[in-house]
């Protein structure tokens, strides 16, 4: 058994009673790496001897003057950039590269007094959904070695789940920390687009990116998430509104909420088991006094190749700064300029980041920008529309997270738009902006379920209460993987 | 319009800075097609008139007070260019 299996609170009462010294906390943390990470296969970089002498600092503060998460362990997804710890975004571009400054997610932990353990695998510059696309490793699903943990935040799912470290903070720009969350068994948040800094966060799409974060239950969710929310200077997207006590938001009271369940979400390509499980937690919510109704968001089946246009179109410019000079990877043996610029992008880029980012300056360009760029733009409005419409009669909108449970590694590689449905019922809500939340809601096969819980702008807090409802109503959030155990 | 020639892929991943193969372009030409062929749906929805969203937040004009604050230090910013001179970035020839 390990010390991760408690919640934060439950983990500040052992500190407190003096049963567990955070310097214990984080040899757990590493002792559960060293155990099992040789079969995860979760994190990239190890940050082992600070984190211990941070421990060791922290010890020193006063009980009165410390927060929730003051001095737990943490794992930070690759694409976030932490000071004097390599972060690769997982694509050998970056090999190499130790950041010079913190990305304010970061600063914020260590503001709470958390521990960085290390950084996590994903897939390259967070464009996949199996983490098969990572230029160093394949992190496995704890639940069955041979499945993914889904991506792009596969590893930070993972490591939640195998029990590695109780927290882990994940980017999701199309689904990247809910689908994860959803075949391992975790609960991970998106966040409204601009509750939090995307300052250090390495750009993918700017317009959809948001940082959230992964854990074993809803109410660590809310404590991580107030930790890391907040308008930043030096984001100018992040917004500028009241971060609220989230984990003040769990009454376990939903009497008279009123949930939209979109019958697009449930349609086609969804397994009947995730069509079940679905079904099953609309019952245990109304038993806890909320109703349902099915609605309709009509533009659903055109978000996909709205968001892979916009996407890739975002990242073609965006990932343009790699070009060997100031960091990272360089190509040798070139003979001027744009030999160097061509030769260190052709060797650093891994083929789907090449795909996504000739996809994006394809339409991009002259003669094809207003078929596909700007009509997506136009497309987006109108996916967008239909949320505004359902919102403006319902507190949430329930659908499953993914259509099926984790696949199994390598049986989707050769095809990038199959792999790309695995992300149906995620991407709308980024191209609406919207804050969304994946929890445990069953089984299939073995292989864990997630529901997706979406809310208003800004009104995480109403999605943390209905999960919270549900969680207490269920026990999927207390089941492990049998590697949790060790083997 | 939705199929991609090979000598297209050369031609976006010149603009993008890649260098190409003649086994990759031809890879890329097919998968590319693909995906720009289901992106021709689109093409479905008349979107006459509808303004296009580049940002979900009503942001605007984000400013801050003009004070001049002290940047990264300038050996810091050095530390992972791998090609420097006397505290210069150092590139390959520019013109032939």
């Amino acid at each position: 058994m390990t010390l991760f299996n408690h919640s934060a609170k439950e983990l500040q009462a052992l500190v407190h009673s003096k049963e567990v010294s955070l310097v214990d906390l984080t040899n757990e943390a590493f002792g559960r790496v060293e155990k099992l990470d040789g079969e995860v296969e979760a994190f990239l970089a190890l940050n082992k001897e600070k984190a211990l002498e941070t421990a060791t600092e922290l010890e020193k503060v006063p009980f009165e003057e410390r927060g929730p998460l003051f001095g737990l362990p943490i794992g930070v997804k690759d694409n976030i950039v932490t000071e004097g710890l390599e972060t690769t975004c997982a694509s050998k571009i970056l090999q190499g590269f130790n950041p010079i400054y913190d990305a304010t997610v970061v600063k914020k932990l260590r503001e709470a007094g958390m521990i960085t353990i290390g950084k996590l695998n994903m897939d390259e510059f967070a464009m996949g959904s199996s983490n098969e696309n990572s230029a160093y490793k394949t992190t496995k699903n704890p639940w069955s070695l041979d499945r993914v943990p889904g991506g792009s935040s596969g590893a930070s799912a993972a490591a939640v789940a195998a029990g590695e470290v109780p927290f882990s903070l994940g980017s999701d720009t199309g689904g990247s920390i809910r689908q994860p969350a959803s075949y391992c068994g975790v609960v991970g948040m998106k966040p409204t687009y601009g509750r939090v800094s995307r300052f250090g966060l390495v750009a993918f799409a700017s317009s959809l990116d948001q940082i959230g974060p992964i854990t074993r239950n809803v109410e660590d969710n809310a404590l991580l998430l107030e930790a890391i929310s907040g308008v930043d200077a030096h984001d100018s997207t992040s917004a500028d509104v009241e971060v609220p006590n989230f984990a003040a938001a769990l009454t376990g009271d939903i009497k008279g909420l009123r949930i939209a369940v979109p019958k697009e979400y449930l349609g086609e390509g969804v397994s009947e088991a995730v069509r079940g499980s679905i079904m099953d937690a609309l019952k245990v919510l109304e038993a806890k006094g909320a109703t349902w109704e099915e609605v309709s968001l009509p533009h659903s089946k055109y978000a996909l190749a709205t968001y892979y246009i916009l996407s890739s179109s975002e990242a073609s410019s965006n990932l343009s700064r790699f070009d060997g000079i100031r960091y990272g990877f360089r190509a040798e043996n070139v003979e001027n300029l744009l030999d160097l610029y061509k030769e260190t992008r052709a060797q650093g880029f891994g083929d789907e980041v090449k795909r996504r980012i000739m996809l994006g300056t394809y339409s991009l360009s002259a003669g094809t920008y207003d078929a596909y760029y700007k009509k997506a733009q136009q497309v987006r409005t109108l996916i967008k529309q239909d949320f505004d419409k359902v919102l403006a009669d319902y507190d949430v909108i329930v659908g499953p997270t993914a259509p099926t449970p984790a696949f199994k590694i390598g049986e989707n590689v050769e095809d990038p738009l199959t792999m790309y449905a695995n992300d149906i019922l995620t991407i709308p809500i980024n191209l609406a902006g919207l804050p969304a939340i994946s929890i445990p809601c069953g089984f299939e096969d073995g292989m864990p379920l997630g529901l997706q819980i979406i809310g208003n702008y800004f009104d995480e807090s109403t999605i943390y209460r209905v999960a919270h409802v549900y969680e207490q109503s269920t026990d999927f959030h207390k089941q492990t993987p049998q590697i949790w155990e060790g083997k | 319009m939705a199929e991609l020639t090979k000598e297209e892929v050369k031609h976006v991943a010149h603009l993008a800075r890649l260098a190409i193969t003649e086994e990759e372009a031809e890879k890329f030409a097919l998968q590319l097609g693909a995906i720009t062929e289901f992106a021709e749906q689109l093409k479905e929805l008349d979107t006459t008139n509808v303004e296009p969203t580049t940002h979900v937040l009503p942001l605007v004009n984000v400013l801050r007070e003009d004070v001049a604050t002290k940047g990264l230090d300038r050996d810091t910013m050095m530390l992972n260019v791998k090609e420097q001179e006397a505290g210069q970035v150092k590139v390959p020839s520019i013109m032939d």
